[in-house]
């Protein structure tokens, strides 16, 4: 293991963990993690999904308390037995689902957090110390605006604010640019860069080398519970930390991309001029025209909030259309329900499997069954054939590869697992149009590759696919056509190997919309 | 229909109303610190009883009064630890706080059935000495009439302008928020049902007290219920509470002007409409306005590592 | 394959049932020793009231079958609340829906009286389920379409059937003797009784209907569908099931069966329409399905000890002086220590919160 001392020759690091092992039921996340930040420098904690990067800094932030080991802050031990404990010792934490109230101000939110807080509050000398903390490093927000009406890249800068005033010096952000787009996470880097300059820790939780390699001073790898390797980022290649990461390297599938489209033959789905009504947090989609053709892959990229969710909802009949057309198959189905349209063969991968496609409690069994209830019931509904439920399963699981658990509550399943089951579930039965929303979100690189080739392998035997992300790499690697969507709009439509990345992604950002 | 009729009504409105804001402005507090209590009934019944019971004795009504808002806080903070600290399911409950109260206030005020007290006084308004006595008589008010509004307004002031008031409403919105920003999710619970329930105490206290000066069991009415109606309807806001609790005497009063006017309704058809007026009011607002419940209404805080 | 096999895992879920009927039987009797410490401190004898109350209850045929009268509409008004429940619908509005349907089966019997049992009571069960489920509609449409929660609805909904129950005996239905109620229904407008006691047809039909929702959540596909819906409604929508629609027909036929309740009320119990009959027995129902967690053998058990506190507590009224709803307080004494899930040693389990 590297000497972590090696890197800062004399200096006292501002945290010190010595030996952290946390065990969860059935899984030892932590086990014996040493890792010192200095003040100063950006930290990289870099690793796959549970990986357990972020049990080390629930522990730190006193979320979890450590089975062993011991926290040291400025060189001496210390307790950290709650989140109180942690921003005592000056450590503040934003976490992946932020943790700001939507009801509440932005102000509001942020005096909650204020450790000098008065019994009767004074906001003009918040939203003063607000603003003096925003001009100094460019995190410029309205402290008297609704959180719920700010988007996603404002509520982060929020959430530093809550930090940066209540006193903090440590700052651990877990996968902070997972949320934002490409513009925006170089804002997120040059905050971050002005924080280090002033003296501030910053440790960045993440899984994404290039931005790794882009911004940290030193990288801490976790692989399985354990440090991989600790390096400074003179050290570090790309190849080295995704080596350290992994234990081995993985190879990305090759695509073989579908050049010709047979024109003769009519679109799976066609959406013509599809708008919906605006409606609580939803976006609104304007004007949707989009074409899948049988055997190709449909790509819509954006990012989070621009109505991708929601243009998988209108296909599926989830959100209803205000204005235009939905054809499928060939038929009318603007004002179809969700059960025709399922039963005339589409299948629907969403976005957060746990939330939007299984009832956690009933078995892995039960959940397959859900979506064909009316292709397993006998005796006209009176019982149900568990036992073809059982058949058609076991079949599909050789055939996909995938083996889990059936007779266990789905809550039970991994994430992956889980995605697993639904991706399964959706596609076995040989369906004609897929929608597949971030299909390898919360993945980790395995399960990623086996889904990409499940999806890849129904294109392949005709079926349509309309795959919704905002991971690039990921779209680019498997879109026959790729639609860019922002603002609830469609603002380009491009052959892959036409384009790149940069375009897509300025697009995607709103750089530069095309009045279409 | 003379002046003197419909003054009488509004009169009798606020009367009426004035218990019914009190007990809303209470569920209001609790209701955003998380906690609905489906119990206000119980709560109501046991502390009109028990201040009409020490009134009785003492002969004293403020003593009454405020044995009847102790009383309110303790009986919330039974649910409290039902619900706060054991973790019980909050309608369920209620219900059994109801049932509690039911019970608790029928064996409280048994001997006092009947009894005849003198109630909080009456003071008149000084510009208004100069009307007839006949208009008069109708605007003398008691002291817990002249402080209902203030009160509101006092709720609002705690609600979103002390510290107290934003970390009650944070526990309300997202208990692991203010969790984490160091409250104490079940101490603030326990805090919010004892000051709603010593509101819920003092809206008792002026039914039993000041307003219907006896007791008599199931006195209350209903009133528990329509007052965690009239929170939905004032949008968890305590400003907001003020019209709907007088929108709800009001329509009552206005059943009793129709009465009183020799229209020929069967006065248990009359009585349903506030209801079905809420009901209303409820299916027009509901579509737009649903985000404004506290988000974790309802919820057990179970802690971070359950 | 590592899974377990049904047999075990019915073999743990027995382990399961005697421990939570030990854990009960603790609870209550802890509710028993708070209730009698109030009975102490009002001047009672709480051993005395207490072996009155098992004397008249347990003790005697008689006392026991009363108990399973007493039984009848909390077994009944518990599964007008559990089979919403399973899709997290919250039916506080039994109380109400049991008033709408005793005021329709009340209709059928006062009009239609010439008409022969065999008519007659299927008409009445038929119109009294009916009104339920009608009254159940709003709240369940409304709730359905996303406008208003279910729980609120179907609250003031609850002080709204009293009062029109009150509107038709006052106004047009009384018996020359009294306002407040109506003449005996005719004879064949009761439900038959058993073995000389009170119990009558509809403590069998609570039964059977106990039995067939078991059988019908656990086996058929609405039985999946529901249970999906009960897990994840946003899920079950997506998976293709119409939430909506079951959303409106469970809450319908939560009320039919609590205007089944009001129907066998009337037509069984009382042998009349009387104003304000109910007394809270649709809130009891409520509570005893929470208590149970909508398992139909839980109603079962919970409602037969509701049944026993309260046929006790009746007699309390005679020996002790107490007054009637005072009993209400032991009931809601048990009622917190089980919903406050009161632990005990023997069977303490991680730690609390």
């Amino acid at each position: 293991m590297a000497d972590l001392s090696r890197g800062a020759p004399g200096r006292t690091p501002l945290i010190g963990m010595r030996g952290i092992t946390k065990a969860f039921p059935g899984v030892v996340a932590n086990d014996g993690i040493d890792l010192d930040v200095y003040p100063a420098e950006i930290h990289a904690l870099l690793g796959e999904n549970g990986a357990g990067k972020s049990t080390l800094m629930k522990i730190l932030y006193g979320f979890y308390r450590a089975d062993a080991g011991q926290i040291l802050v400025n060189g001496k031990p210390v307790s950290i037995r709650s989140p109180q404990d942690a921003r005592k010792a000056n450590i503040g934490m934003v976490f992946q689902d932020f943790t700001l109230i939507p009801a509440l101000s932005v102000a509001e939110n942020i005096a909650l957090f204020l450790p000098d807080l008065p019994a009767v509050l004074n906001f003009g000398e918040i939203q003063r110390r607000i603003r003096a903390f925003s001009e100094q490093y460019d995190l410029r927000i309205d402290p008297q605006a609704m959180v719920a009406e700010l988007c996603i890249g404002e509520r982060q800068k929020v959430e530093i604010l809550k930090l940066l005033l209540s006193g903090a010096r440590v700052l651990i952000l877990d996968e902070p640019t997972r949320v934002l787009a490409p513009h925006e996470v170089q804002a997120l880097f040059h905050v971050l860069d002005n924080l280090r300059r002033d003296g501030y820790a910053i440790i960045l939780i993440t899984h994404k080398v290039k931005e790794v390699l882009e911004c940290a001073d030193r990288i801490t790898v976790l692989r399985g519970g354990r440090v991989a390797g600790s390096l400074r980022r003179s050290e570090a290649s790309e190849v080295g930390l995704i080596t350290l990461m992994f234990g081995q390297e993985l190879t990305s599938p090759r695509v073989e991309r579908r050049k010709v489209r047979d024109e003769g033959v009519a679109p799976l789905l066609e959406l013509r001029g599809v708008e919906t009504r605006p409606s609580g947090t939803e976006t609104r989609l304007k004007g949707i025209d989009l074409q899948v053709y049988p055997g190709e892959i449909v790509g819509v990229a954006g990012v989070s909030g621009n109505g991708q969710r929601e243009l998988g909802d209108v296909v599926l009949g989830m959100i209803p259309c205000a204005r235009g057309r939905k054809i499928l198959f060939g038929k009318d189905m603007t004002r179809a329900s969700i059960g025709t349209i399922r039963r005339h063969g589409v299948g629907y991968v969403p976005e957060d499997p746990l939330n939007m496609a299984v009832a956690p409690f009933m078995t892995v069994l039960e959940n397959i069954a859900l979506t064909r209830t009316g292709h397993y019931a006998r005796a006209g509904g009176l019982r149900m054939d568990w036992q073809a439920v059982h058949r058609d399963v076991q079949e599909a699981m050789e055939r996909f590869g995938f083996p889990f658990s059936l007779y266990v509550p789905a809550r039970t399943l991994s994430g992956g697992n889980l995605q697993r089951m639904v991706i399964l579930r959706e596609l076995a039965p040989g369906p004609r149009l897929i929608i597949a929303s971030y299909l390898t979100r919360g993945l980790d690189v395995r399960s990623a590759i086996a889904a990409r080739q499940a999806l890849l392998h129904a294109r392949d035997e005709g079926a349509g696919v309309l795959l919704i992300s905002e991971d690039l790499e990921e779209l680019f690697a498997l879109s026959d056509r790729l639609a860019v969507l922002y603002g609830g709009r469609i603002v380009g439509t491009f052959q892959p190997e036409d384009t790149d990345v940069y375009t897509v992604g300025r697009l995607m950002t709103g750089a530069e919309v095309s009045h279409a | 229909m003379t002046l003197l009729s419909v003054l009488g009504v509004i009169s009798s409105a606020i009367f009426s109303g004035t218990s019914l804001l009190y007990t809303t402005l209470g569920e209001v507090i609790t209701e955003r610190s998380g906690i609905v209590n489906l119990g206000l009934e119980g709560v109501l019944l046991v502390s009109a009883s028990s201040g009409f019971a020490v009134t009785c004795r003492t002969g004293n009504p403020y003593l009454g009064v405020l044995t009847a808002a102790l009383v309110g806080g303790l009986m919330n903070l039974v649910l409290g630890y039902v619900v706060v600290t054991r973790g019980g399911n909050q309608l369920a409950s209620g219900l059994a706080l109801m049932f509690a109260g039911f019970g608790l206030s029928a064996l409280i005020g048994k001997p006092y059935v009947g009894a005849k007290i003198h109630g909080l006084p009456r003071i008149l308004l000084p510009g208004l000495a100069k009307l007839p006595r006949l208009y008069t008589s109708l605007f003398q008010f008691d002291m817990l009439i002249y402080l209902a509004i203030p009160t509101a307004f006092l709720v609002w002031w705690l609600l979103y302008r002390t510290r107290w008031g934003l970390g009650l409403r944070a526990v309300g919105e997202s208990a692991d928020t203010a969790f984490a920003s160091g409250r104490n999710p079940w101490r603030i619970r326990y805090q919010a049902l004892f000051v709603g329930g010593l509101l819920a105490g003092l809206g008792a206290a002026h039914l039993s007290i000041a307003y219907a000066m006896n007791w008599t069991e199931y006195m209350t009415g209903g009133r528990g219920f329509i007052a965690v109606a009239l929170v939905i309807f004032s949008k968890w806001h305590p400003l907001r509470a003020i019209v709907g609790a007088l929108l709800f005497s009001g329509a009552v009063a206005f059943q009793l002007l129709l009465q009183a006017s020799g229209v020929k309704v069967s006065p248990f058809l009359l009585d349903t409409i506030p209801y079905f007026l809420t009901l209303l009011v409820l299916m027009v607002w509901g579509g737009t306005r649903r985000y404004a419940a506290p988000a974790s209404l309802g919820r057990v805080y179970h802690g971070t590592e359950s | 394959m590592r899974e377990t096999t049904p047999f075990f895992r019915s073999a743990r879920l027995w382990q399961k049932w005697i421990d939570s009927v030990a854990r009960y039987t603790l609870m209550i009797l802890l509710a028993l020793a708070l209730f009698g410490l109030i009975l102490l401190l009002s001047g009672r004898n709480p051993l005395l009231s207490y072996r009155d109350m098992l004397k008249f209850t347990l003790g005697s045929a008689y006392g026991f079958s009363e108990v399973l009268v007493a039984m009848t509409p909390m077994l009944l008004t518990a599964l007008a609340v559990a089979l919403p429940s399973r899709l997290i619908l919250i039916n506080v509005g039994v109380e109400g829906q049991l008033y709408i349907g005793a005021c329709c089966a009340t209709w059928a019997a006062l009009t239609f009286s010439h008409l022969p049992a065999y008519l007659l009571l299927p008409l009445m069960a038929l119109l009294g389920m009916l009104g339920g489920a009608l009254w159940a509609l709003v709240p369940g449409y409304l709730k359905a379409r996303g406008i208003v929660n279910e729980t609120i609805t179907t609250l003031l909904l609850n002080s709204v059937a009293p009062k029109i129950v009150s509107f038709f005996i006052f106004g047009f239905w009384h018996s020359p003797v009294d306002t407040d109620k109506t003449a005996n229904f005719v004879p064949a407008a009761r439900l038959p009784t058993f073995f000389g006691t009170r119990i009558d047809l509809s403590f069998w039909i609570a039964l059977a209907l106990l039995g067939v929702f078991w059988w019908f959540m656990k086996f058929t596909r609405w039985g999946l569908e529901m249970r999906a819906i009960g897990g994840n409604p946003q899920a079950a929508r997506r998976n293709g099931i119409p939430v909506g629609s079951y959303l409106v027909a469970a809450m319908c036929v939560g009320g039919a069966i609590a205007g089944l309740a009001g129907m066998a009320q009337v037509s069984g119990y009382y042998g009349l329409l009387l104003a304000n009959f109910s007394r809270g027995i649709g809130y009891m129902g409520f509570l005893i399905s929470w208590l149970s967690f909508g398992d139909p053998l839980g109603i079962l058990l919970m409602s037969f000890v509701v049944a026993v506190i309260f046929t006790g507590g009746n007699l309390l009224q005679l020996t002790q002086a107490l007054p009637f709803a005072a009993i209400n307080l032991l009931l809601a004494l048990t009622l917190f220590v089980v919903l406050a899930r009161v632990r005990f040693p023997a069977f303490a389990r991680g730690k609390a919160s």
